[in-house]
C-alpha cells in the first residue's frame, strides 16, 4: 500500500481532504485546489490564505476504473472524474453510485466518504467523494 | 555549433523476463551498444542511465553505482535520470549536453526497467509514481485512468472516434510483428481492440502498451571523437519542457503542452519543421497519445489526430510514418527505457539497418518521449550528413 497508509501524510492534508479546504493568492485572487503555498503568478509577491471551496461543481471527463490499483481493488468498478468546481478550479474526484449514470456535463456536490483501508486491521482513511445531483 | 553524433546503438529484447535481473537487462543493453561503436569501455567517459521506479520495482536504487559497477567500468562517473516513462530520454539529453559541454568526448546513456517482479496491482500503484501520489493516486485512480479522462476529452471536443484509437494499435502492432525484440510480435484487428477487456472506460487493454522488462542503450560522441569512425547518425536537435505534475491542473486536458515546447525547441536547433520529418517514434503508452503526439508534433491539425489515423497517414507507406518498429505498444514499454529504445530504432532506420522494417529514402527521424500524463516531454531529433 506504500504512501497511502501513511498516517502523517493523511493527517498533515486532512484539511483539504475532508473539507476541501484550498488556497487563495490575496495578492491576484488566483484558488487553488488541491492547495498550493507558493502562487505561480505571483510568486514572492504572492500573499496565501485558506479558502474554502464549495464541493459544487461540474463533470468535464469521466472514466470507469475496472484494474484498480493495490488496496482499491474491491472498489471495482467506480467512476473517476476531473470536476469543474463552481469556483473554476479543476480537480480530480470519485463519483459515488451507479457508474452508468455518469456523464459529462452533470453537475456534483461532495460528500464525505470511507477512501480505503489499511489492510483488515488497519486505519480507515476517509476523504470526499462526489455525487450526482439531481 | 559543436555536434554530438550516435556511434553506437543496442537494445536488449524486450519481454516478460524471469529469468533476467535489472543489472542483467542494464549490463547487456551496454555491452550491446559498445559492441555496435566497436569501441572498448576504456574509451566511455560517463555513464547516464534512464531509470523509473527500481526502488519500487526491484527495491534497488542508485542506479548509477549499479550500472556502472556491472557494466566494469567503475571509477568513471555515474548519472541516473528520472522523469517517469520519459526517464532514458532525458538521460539521452543530458549525456547529450555533457558532451556539448566539453567535459565528456565519448559517453554511455541508456535506460533499463525490470518490472514484472511486482504482481500486476503493485505495478499499476507504482506506474502511478509518475502522478500526483496526494490528489491522483489517493483517489483511486490509474495511469490507464488519466488518459482515459484525456480520451474521453478528446473524443467530446473533436469527434475523435473509438475506432480511430484502435487503428492506432493496429498499425502498431503491424509494424511490431515483424520486429524480432518485439514482445508482442503479432498482428490485430481493429474488431481485436473493441472486444477486448474494458481497463478504464473508453480505453481497453489493447489500447493499452504492456508491462514489460527491457534494457536500451547508446554511445554518444563528440564530432572530434566521432570522425575517426563509421557511420555515425547526428543529433540535430533536442528540447525538454515541463507542465503540471497533476492532470487536473492543466489549462488544457487535449493537448500537450510540454510537447509543443519541446517540439518548438527542436525543430529550431535542427533547422527544421514537422512537415520535413520523414519518420517518428511516438510515445504510443495509450493509443489516445499516439492521437495527441501527431497534432501537438504538428504533423496535423488540433483535433484531426483521429482522421490522420484512419486516412493511414501513419503507416509505412504513409505520409509520416510513425512507430515503424512497433512503438510501445508491440515492442513493450519498460518505463526507463523506452526514450532511448526510441533513439535506437531512429538511429537503426536512419543507418539501414532496419531489414524488413527498413524504411527507404530517409534524413532523418523525430522520438517523443513522454513522462506521466503529460508533465514532462522530451523531443530528439536525429540525421545522417
Amino acid at each position: 500500500m506504500g504512501h497511502r497508509s501513511s498516517i502523517p501524510l493523511y493527517w498533515r492534508l486532512q484539511k483539504s481532504k475532508y473539507n476541501l479546504v484550498g488556497t487563495k493568492c490575496k495578492t491576484c485572487g488566483k484558488l487553488y485546489f488541491p492547495p498550493r503555498q507558493l502562487c505561480s503568478e505571483c510568486r514572492r509577491k504572492g500573499e496565501i490564505e485558506d479558502f474554502s471551496f464549495s464541493g459544487k461543481g461540474e463533470i468535464i471527463s469521466f472514466t470507469v476504473i475496472r484494474a484498480a490499483p493495490e488496496g482499491f481493488e474491491k472498489y471495482t468498478p467506480y467512476a473517476i472524474a476531473l470536476i469543474k468546481l463552481e469556483e473554476g478550479e479543476v480537480i480530480s474526484g470519485q463519483i459515488v453510485g451507479d457508474v452508468t449514470k455518469v456523464e459529462e456535463g452533470k453537475k456534483v456536490k461532495s460528500v464525505f466518504r470511507r477512501m480505503h483501508e489499511d489492510g483488515k486491521d488497519g486505519v480507515i482513511f476517509y476523504g470526499v467523494k462526489f455525487q450526482l445531483v439531481g | 555549433m559543436k555536434r554530438v553524433a550516435i556511434i553506437g546503438a543496442g537494445q536488449t529484447k524486450f519481454d516478460e523476463h524471469w529469468e533476467k535481473s535489472l543489472r542483467d537487462l542494464s549490463t547487456e543493453a551496454g555491452a550491446l551498444a559498445l559492441a555496435d561503436a566497436k569501441i572498448t569501455s576504456k574509451q566511455v567517459d560517463a555513464l547516464y542511465i534512464g531509470n523509473m521506479s527500481a526502488g519500487r520495482f526491484v527495491g534497488q536504487e542508485h542506479l548509477g553505482a549499479m550500472a556502472m559497477d556491472n557494466a566494469g567500468l567503475n571509477p568513471k562517473p555515474a548519472v541516473r535520470c528520472e522523469a517517469a516513462c520519459a526517464s532514458s530520454a532525458l538521460a539521452f539529453r543530458q549525456g547529450y549536453m555533457s558532451i556539448l559541454s566539453g567535459e565528456h568526448d565519448i559517453v554511455m546513456v541508456g535506460g533499463a526497467e525490470k518490472m514484472t517482479d511486482l504482481k500486476g496491482t503493485g505495478a499499476i500503484a507504482t506506474l502511478m509514481g509518475a502522478g500526483d501520489q496526494e490528489w491522483e493516486s489517493s483517489i483511486g485512480n490509474t495511469f490507464v485512468g488519466l488518459y482515459a479522462l484525456i480520451a474521453r476529452a478528446h473524443m467530446k471536443e473533436f469527434g475523435t472516434t473509438r475506432e480511430q484509437m484502435a487503428m492506432v494499435s493496429v498499425n502498431n502492432h503491424k509494424n511490431g510483428s515483424l520486429n524480432p525484440l518485439a514482445q508482442f510480435p503479432c498482428e490485430i484487428t481493429v474488431e481485436d481492440v473493441l472486444n477486448s477487456t474494458l481497463i478504464a472506460d473508453p480505453l481497453r487493454l489493447l489500447d493499452c502498451s504492456p508491462i514489460t522488462d527491457g534494457g536500451a542503450a547508446l554511445i554518444l560522441a563528440s564530432e572530434e571523437a566521432a570522425k575517426k569512425l563509421d557511420n555515425p547518425i547526428w543529433v540535430l536537435g533536442t528540447g525538454q519542457a515541463s507542465d503540471t505534475l497533476a492532470l487536473h491542473d492543466r489549462k488544457s486536458h487535449i493537448e500537450m503542452i510540454a510537447t509543443k515546447v519541446a517540439a518548438k525547441k527542436a525543430y529550431e536547433q535542427a533547422g527544421l519543421t514537422s512537415e520535413k520529418i520523414d519518420i517518428a517514434e511516438v510515445h504510443d503508452c495509450f493509443s489516445i497519445n499516439e492521437i495527441l503526439a501527431i497534432e501537438d508534433l504538428g504533423f496535423c491539425k488540433k483535433g484531426d489526430g483521429g482522421k490522420f489515423v484512419e486516412q493511414g497517414k501513419i503507416a509505412r507507406d504513409g505520409e509520416k510514418p510513425i512507430n515503424t518498429t512497433g512503438g510501445l505498444k508491440s515492442i513493450g514499454h519498460p518505463v526507463g527505457a523506452t526514450g532511448v529504445r526510441q533513439i535506437v530504432d531512429i538511429t537503426k532506420q536512419l543507418r539501414g539497418q532496419c531489414g524488413k522494417l527498413q524504411m527507404k529514402g530517409i534524413k532523418n527521424g523525430l522520438a517523443l518521449n513522454v513522462g506521466g500524463s503529460g508533465a514532462t516531454a522530451v523531443v530528439n531529433i536525429l540525421g545522417v550528413d
